[in-house]
Formats: structure tokens, sequence, C-alpha cells
């Protein structure tokens, strides 16, 4: 087989891949720009996600429609819990203290799911069937497509929110300076509510479409919440185009890295990318800086 | 602010009964297994020490120290095991060289702040414990290292829970009442600077970039001596012990037992360490009781063990007097 | 009244459980360490519940020699510090006369130096060549070598007349050490490994690594892991359109990954414990009579299918009762008479225990399986 066509496959694979990390990094970097808190729980929203809509669809006989909405709605009121239960209550607190708040919310959502649903891997079936789909010598499936999909109508969906209506532009208010956006009467606390909820509900939506590729079980979380939270950083904390960028870069490195360099090492390779990034260009790849504040 | 006379007494007065216990506690355990786990409590005290230094004086996150940690295990056990290297010569050159990995990637990094410090002390630790799975030639992969020696000086060998517990506490208190020093010293005073205001500490003519890096070397070179004693006490090391977990074990620790308090430190090491064995009775639920501790302490203590169990009492007995008044 | 009358009845009978245990001998008590939550749980759960209810049943009928076994289990989370601390548990202060377990080559690796000096019997239920390879005095295994498996495999590529492989192994310590396996025997058997990649126990897509495969000349690929991974490697060859025979490992030979592959599954080999196979097996295997058993027992117990990890601790515990039932509850003397096991017809295979000999089995322990139809078929 020659070697362009490998190329092109490991091109189309890690856009897929890509594509993931991206919603799943969009959904950190929302949280991020409105409370300046990074959410290490963001992950378990994907997996509850998955696990949701296996729940519903396997133990209750649900359609698939109406369990992919009902997972949905679950999470983000998860979300929501967390975020009066255990984040609203440390308003002035330092990030360190946030940081473990949210690693000990991702201990405790993924504990509890390993208690209600077991410690087994499960499949879901695919939106619209298994046929591969083939773009030259290269192939996906339709499953990818609906990942693709996803991600794009998610872009769009929060570029409209957050540049034309009051809310999202005071969710904006609230990531340049929260102090500033409370006096000129905007809701802060609701603001940071609203930003748990629209990310979990978007964790989730991740972990709905791609469970049928990648299968769920309770601790697929960890991995692909770092993931995209690296695609997120890559991507300047945006919570748009660039971090869409940063999870197809990431994705892309990972499989030409696992193609051409090292299996083994190709994880490596991306928290290495992570890490000159944040040393070279800690405001992201495609972002201006900003002026350090004191 | 103390003179040195009334800050030695002051520290004396906590660190010698502290001692004491500590070197008393084998006569309660006799040999049975609290003696083990009060070994691993000792490993656990000098690491949480370590991250104290950084986290709680310097006010800089790591997660990441457990690479250390594993950097301080292997290199001692692929040198001794695999090399046929003296024990105690390789725990010295592995913590040098650990030091000054430290002290390279220390620039760097610590110029970061808050979540991206987090992040990328993170992603350090990721990386090592790939090389530690992958390098399956040089580490053994993920099913481990085995082969390695004991300590021994003169004509004993440490290869006993009771030797060993004197052993590794000896290097613990040994490191506690050099970290008492340092937190007393001009040092001390330059890196809580830098904890309150970066910008205020350079003002004050503290060169808080030297001195950052400073403290994190420190603590990677604590944390490999740790790791050190660890290989030599289990004669054996395997990935698993160094991953973020464990990074995220350390932290609460330091979290859970005060930050900015070295007997915070012991307090939370020895808390982590014996709670899965009070735990076992949950069997399978005793991730979601760590989770809900995590959160739990960090809410309702956050100046940890060593300031919240005396407002805790205080509080209950007031709580306690109430409701009495209630009753009557 | 009732509530009197209740408490009464209570009473006279906590009383009568406390004459009785106190009038019989006092219960053997056997240590369990098992990775039941973490990364090898897949391993570690279905071994504990096997424990547990080999445990029940043996008790259920008189015990050993009129002694109940009492079995103390520990959650070593995969993770060697807490194995070792756990192990010491169960030595210092259970006082146990053996112990079962662990799951994982690593834990296992790292409670033999405890076990050897306490001298205290312990049967591990990992796979790793090098547990009993040096011999250790205290120290046995049931689950069988991976070199055994990776034989299995290569003499049906030979039949194949397939010399080049392409290999895909786990990064963790059950693919680590089929990889090395794959590599030291494919020279003796005439196979040349043209691609040699791994993957993360997490990963979610192995296209890249199929692709670098499907590149490389490869005739046939092994692949070499535990759930999910495979099951998305399968599905990923089939994406690709990848036309090589896919060969497993005995990690998946359960109907777990049959049901997560789905259609992809179909057409796979891989070695497997008789276990998946048990009524297709003729009458006259020696391991049948085991295998219903335990097949059987599980089924009641749990309501799911008993897998052949589950085996390595029914295979431990069966082995433990036996070397009691000859000798004592004296450390040594299990220890003495497990190394005088000749012939057990177990789940894993036919043990036969020997001073130089601590794994016990020969290469029949593994049957050569093709999925089929989604379901498991004998490959002849």
């Amino acid at each position: 087989m020659h070697i362009a066509d490998q190329i092109s496959q490991y091109l189309l694979s890690g856009l897929s891949t890509g594509a993931i990390y991206a919603l799943i990094g969009v959904g950190f970097a929302i949280i991020h720009n409105s409370t300046g808190i990074i959410n290490f729980a963001q992950g378990e929203f994907v997996m509850l996600g998955g696990m949701l809509t296996l729940f519903f669809l396997t133990a209750l006989k649900l359609p698939l429609l109406v369990s992919i909405i009902l997972a949905i709605a679950v999470a983000t009121l998860v979300g929501i819990a967390f975020e009066r239960l255990a984040i609203r209550p440390m308003k002035n607190a330092s990030p360190i203290s946030l940081v473990i708040i949210t690693i000990g919310g991702s201990i405790l959502i993924r504990g509890i799911a390993m208690l209600i649903w077991g410690k087994d891997t499960h499949a879901l079936p695919t939106f619209s069937g298994n046929d591969p789909i083939q773009l030259g010598e290269a192939t996906i499936l339709p499953q990818h497509l609906w990942i693709f999909a996803v991600t794009v109508i998610v872009i769009i969906c929060s570029k409209l929110y957050f540049n034309y209506t009051i809310s999202g532009k005071a969710m904006r208010a609230c990531a340049y300076n929260s102090r500033a956006a409370g006096l000129v009467g905007i809701d802060v606390r609701r603001m940071v509510l609203f930003s748990f909820a629209i990310s979990a509900a978007m964790g989730s939506m991740a972990g709905i479409i791609i469970a049928p590729l990648t299968m769920t079980s309770y601790d697929v979380g960890i991995m692909l919440g770092l993931k995209g939270f690296c695609a997120a950083i890559i991507g300047g904390m945006s919570s748009g185009l660039g971090t869409v960028f940063g999870g197809i870069i990431l994705g892309v490195l990972e499989s030409l890295g696992a193609g051409l360099l090292s299996s083994g090492y190709k994880d490596a390779i991306a928290f290495i990318i992570l890490l000159i990034i944040l040393l070279v260009r800690p405001q992201g790849l495609f972002k201006k800086g900003d002026t350090e504040r004191v | 602010m103390m003179d040195k006379r009334s800050l030695l007494k002051h520290e004396a007065v906590k660190f010698i009964p502290f001692a004491l216990l500590i070197l008393a506690l084998p006569m309660a355990f006799r040999e049975g297994y609290l003696l083990n786990v009060f070994v691993f409590v000792g490993i656990h005290t000098l690491l949480a020490v370590a991250l104290n230094l950084l986290l709680g004086y310097a006010g800089q996150i790591s997660l990441g120290q457990a690479a250390f940690f594993g950097l301080g295990a292997y290199g001692s056990g692929i040198l001794t095991a695999t090399h046929g290297l003296n024990p105690w010569l390789a725990m010295v050159l592995v913590a040098a060289a650990v030091g000054v990995l430290a002290f390279l990637i220390g620039f760097p990094i610590l110029k970061l702040k808050g979540h991206y410090l987090a992040m990328a002390t993170l992603g350090f630790g990721i990386i090592v414990y790939i090389v530690f799975n992958e390098a399956v030639d040089v580490t053994g992969g993920p099913s481990g290292l085995s082969g390695i020696p004991n300590l021994a000086v003169g004509g004993i060998t440490f290869d006993s829970d009771f030797k060993n517990y004197y052993l590794i506490w000896g290097i613990t208190l040994l490191t506690i009442l050099l970290s008492l020093n340092l937190v007393n010293s001009r040092i001390g005073r330059g890196l809580r600077a830098i904890h309150d205001s970066e910008v205020a500490a350079r003002v004050m003519g503290v060169n808080v970039r030297l001195l950052k890096v400073q403290i994190f070397a420190l603590s990677a070179v604590i944390s490999s001596v740790a790791g050190s004693l660890y290989a030599y006490t289990m004669t054996f090391v395997s990935p698993t012990s160094f991953g973020f977990n464990f990074s995220v074990e350390l932290v609460t620790m330091v979290i859970i037992g005060g930050l900015g308090s070295i007997y915070g430190s012991f307090l939370g090491a020895a808390l982590l360490t014996l709670l899965p064995e009070f735990l076992r009775a949950f069997q399978d639920y005793d991730i979601v009781v760590y989770g809900f501790l995590l959160i739990f302490m960090t809410m309702y203590m956050p100046g940890g063990l060593v300031r919240g169990i005396p407002a805790l009492v205080g509080r209950i007995a007031e709580r306690i007097g109430i409701r009495k008044k209630v009753d009557a | 009244m009732l509530k009197r009358a209740t408490f009464i009845l209570t009473f006279v009978v906590s009383l009568a459980i406390l004459a009785g245990s106190a009038l019989a001998a006092p219960p053997i008590k056997i240590g369990g360490l098992f990775a039941v939550t973490g990364p090898a749980s897949f391993l570690g759960e279905p071994e504990r519940n096997t424990a547990q209810m080999v445990v029940s049943e043996i008790n259920a009928s008189g015990g050993i020699k009129g002694r109940k076994l009492e079995l103390i289990v520990y959650d070593t989370q995969g993770d060697a510090t807490k194995a070792v601390q756990a192990a010491n548990r169960l030595i210092k202060d259970d006082k146990v006369s053996a112990i079962i377990g662990p799951s994982t080559t690593g834990d296992t690796m790292a409670v033999i130096p405890v076990a050897e000096k306490a001298q205290i019997p312990l049967i591990s239920c990992a796979a790793g060549s090098k547990i009993t390879d040096p011999v250790k005095k205290w120290v046995f295994k049931t689950a069988q070598n991976d070199g055994l498996a990776v034989a299995k495999i290569y003499e049906n590529l030979k039949r194949k007349k397939i010399a080049k492989v392409a290999i895909l192994t786990v990064s963790d310590g059950f693919g680590s050490s089929g990889r090395e396996q794959l590599k030291a025997q494919a020279a003796a058997h005439g196979m040349q490994i043209v691609s040699d990649d791994t993957y993360g126990p997490k990963d979610t897509d192995m296209t890249a690594q199929l692709t670098k495969i499907r590149g490389s000349g490869a005739q046939a690929v092994i692949c070499w892991g535990t759930n999910p991974g495979p099951a998305v490697i399968a599905r990923n060859a089939k994406q690709l359109g990848l036309k090589l025979p896919l060969y497993m490992s005995h990690g998946v030979s359960s109907k777990k990954f049959i049901e997560l592959a789905g259609d992809a599954s179909e057409g796979i080999v891989l070695p497997s414990g008789r276990v998946i196979v048990a009524d297709l097996l003729p009458n006259s295997d020696r391991q049948k009579k085991s295998l219903i058993a335990f097949v059987k027992d599980y089924q009641k117990h749990y309501n799911a299918e008993g897998d052949h990890f589950g085996g390595h601790a029914w295979d431990a515990l069966m082995l433990l009762k036996g070397a009691i039932e000859r000798g004592s509850d004296n450390p040594a003397a299990i220890r003495n008479q497990l190394e005088r096991t000749r012939n057990f017809a177990g789940i894993g295979g036919v043990f036969t225990y020997s001073p130089n000999d601590h794994a016990g089995l020969a290469k029949d322990a593994f049957v050569l399986v093709e999925i089929r139809k989604r379901d498991f078929a004998l490959v002849k």
C-alpha cells in the first residue's frame, strides 16, 4: 500500500478523534471562561452521557432518541447539582482548592456510576449503520459524520449564543471581569450555574455520539477528559474554533505519531505538545497575547 | 517576630514529643500489620512534607509529584537490581540526578501559574509514567521490576518492618527537622512572600524565580529519596504506584493535613494511608467515600486537619452546649 | 407483644449460633487478594465472586474435614503498594493459612517477597511466567502461561502457511507479557514479526496502527489485550476493510467480547481455556466435569456467565482444598501437599505440580476457538 494512502487514512482518523477531543474541550473552555475554574470532572459528564443513554435504552427499553434526550437532561442536572453543592459554597477559595474539589467530584461521580452500573464495558448501537464510507483510499464510518456534524452545530450555536444573546454576552462579561460584571447588574452566580449546565450538556452529548464507536464504561471519562483539556489549552481556552483546531491538531498528531513514529509513545507525544505550547504560548496557538494581571 | 531563641524553643516543644511518639509507636504495634502500614506512612510523610514546601509555603501546585517519587524508585531499582550498584550510592546518585532534572524543567514550568502550572506538571507526570510503562527493556514495563536489594549498613540488613520503620522514620524525622529549620529561616519568609504576592516579593528583593525553582528541586530530591526508600523496602516497583492518581493522593494529603504545616503533612499522610484500611469494610464503596471525603474536607476544613480539628472540637462543644439549652 | 416475641426469638437463635460456633472447630482461614476495583477489575471481580462462591459451596457441603472455610478478601486495586499492605494484614493480623491471588502479575511479584518471608503458600491467579520461573518455594499459580497461548496461535498459523505476522498489544501487564512471548517464540516457529505496535488500554481508535499494519506486508494480525480494546480493533479492521486473518488472545475469551465487537467478531480465532466451550467438549475430556460444575454454579450464584478468569480462582481454591484434605491446614503442610498435586482436572487445565514446576500446566491447557455466528466453535 502506498505511503500517501496511509497518510490520508492517518489524517482522516486523526480528524475524527480530533473532533471528539474538540467537543469535550469546548465544555472545559466554557466553564473556565466564565469562572476561571478548570473542571476536572468534565470527563465524567462524557461518561454519564454514554452510560445514561445505555441505561435508558437497555434497562428502561426507551427508543434511542428519547434515551439521548433524557441522558443529556440528567447529565445537565448532575452538572447543576455539582455547581450548587460543591462550587458555589466555595466562592472565595483558591484555585488549588477548586482543583481538588473538581477532582473529588470526578472521583465521586465515577464511583457512583461504578456502583450503579458495574464495571463492565458496553456497546451502544450506531445511529446509522456500520458500512464504511470510502474517501479516496481512506475510510470512515457514518458515526464519524455524526461526530463532525454535532461538533459543527455545537460550535455554531456557541458562537451565536456568546455573540448575539444577552445571557451569552453576560457570560462573556463574567469571563473578562466578574466583579465588574456584577457591578453592571449581571447575576454572576447565575452565569456560573449556567456555564456548568451548558458544559455538562455538551460533555454528555459528546459522550453519547462517541459511545457507539469507543464503547462506554464507568471509567472512560479520565483519559477523554484529559485529552479534551489538552485540546482546549492548545486552542487557548476558546469556546469556538480555537478549541476545534486544538482538538484536530492533537488528534492528527496522535494518529501520525502512532502510525509513523511509535504507537506506545503516542500519548506522550500529545502531552509533550501540551507542555511545549504551555511554555511557549500559554495563551494558546490562536490567540494574541494577553497582558498578565497582577 | 520571635527572636531566634524563643523560636527554637517553640519548635522544640512540638518536635521532641512528636519524635518520641513516633519512636515509641512500634512498642504499641508489636509485629502486627499496622507496623507495616506505618512504614508506608513514613514514606508518604516524606513525600507530603516535600510537596508541602512547594504547595503550602511557596504556593506552587504540582500534579506530577509522583513522577519524582517514581524516578527515585526506578532509578535506584535499576541501578541496584540491573547494574549491581551499592544501594546507598544509587540513592544518592539518583537523588542528585533528579534534582538537576527538576532544576532544569523548573525554570520554564514555574513561569506558569495556577491551573496552567497544574496542567503542565500533570503533563510531565503522565509523560514519565508512560516511559515507565513503555521502556520495557529498562524498567520491566507494566509487570514491574523485581530483585531490588534491601538497604544494609554494617552488619544490619533492613529487611523487616521493624528495622525499616526506624530507618525510614529516622530519615523522615531528620527531613522534618531540616524543613522546620528552612521554613523558619529567611528562605521560608521569602517563600511565604511569594505565596502572598510575587510582585510584592520581588519588590522586597526576593529573587522569586530562582527561589521557586530551588524549592521545586528540593522537593523533587526529597521525593526521589522517598522513592528509593520505597524501592528498597518493597524490593519491587511497578508503574501503577506512580501514576496520576498517586499525584492527586499526595496533593490531597497536603491539603487535608493543612497547607503550610509540616505536622499537618504527617496527619494527612497518616490519614490517607490508614483510610483504605478502615474503608476495607466498605469494599467497593471506598472510591465513593474517598471522593466524598475529598470534597467535604476541602469545603469544611479549608485549613486542614491541623487547624480544623481544634476548630471542629470547639464548634461541636458549642453546638452541644446549645442543644442542652434547648432541651432544658 | 409481637416485638417481645421477636426479641426473645432473636436472642435464643443468636445464643444457639454462639454455642454452635463455640463447639465446632475453628474455621480454616484463607486470604484472597484480588484487584476488585481499578483497571484490572475485569480479572479481580470474577475471581472474587468465584472464590466466595466456591467457599460457600464447600461450607454448605460440610467444609473440609468438618471444618468450615473462612475467606478474607482484600482489594488490591491493581496497585503494588496496596497489595503488599493487604498481604501483610492477611498474614500478620488475620493469620491466614494460605493466600490465593493476586490477580495481576505486577501485584503478584510485589507480594512474593512477603509470602516467601512469612512462609505462607501463595497461589497466584496471574499469568506472567516469571511468577514461577524461577521456582519459588511458597509460590504457585493457576493461570496458564501466556507462552502456551502464543504457541497455540503460531502452530495454527504455520499450518495455514503464514510466516509474516503483525502484532498489536495493549500497553499494560497483560499485553506486555503477551508481546514478550510473541517475540520470544517467533523464531522457533519460523515466524517473522513485520510490525510491532501497541495501544493504550483506554484508547478509542486504533485505525492508525491498523493502517500501518496494512502497509507492512503482514499476512495475519495478532492482537493481545482485554476488553474493550480488541473489540475496537475488530471494528476498526472491518471499517478499514482489512482482509487479513485476525487472531486474539485468551484475554477476550468470553461472550462479552462478541457482544462488544458485534458482527466484526466473525471469523476471529483465539486460544482459550475450555470454559467457554464446555458443552462442546467430548465426554471423554477430563476437565468436562469441573467445567460444567463451575459454569452451573456461577450461573446459579450470580446469574452471569462464568469466565476463565474466575476459573483461576476456582482452580486455586480447589487445589488448596485438595492439599488441606490430604494434609492439614498448617501452611508448611499445605505447601508440601500442593507440590504433590497430580492430574487435578480444573478449569484452566490439568494441573501437575512438582518441585521444579509450580505452574503445573501443559500446552493442552488451551484450545483454539473461532467465532462463528456470534458463538465460539472449536478449531480442529
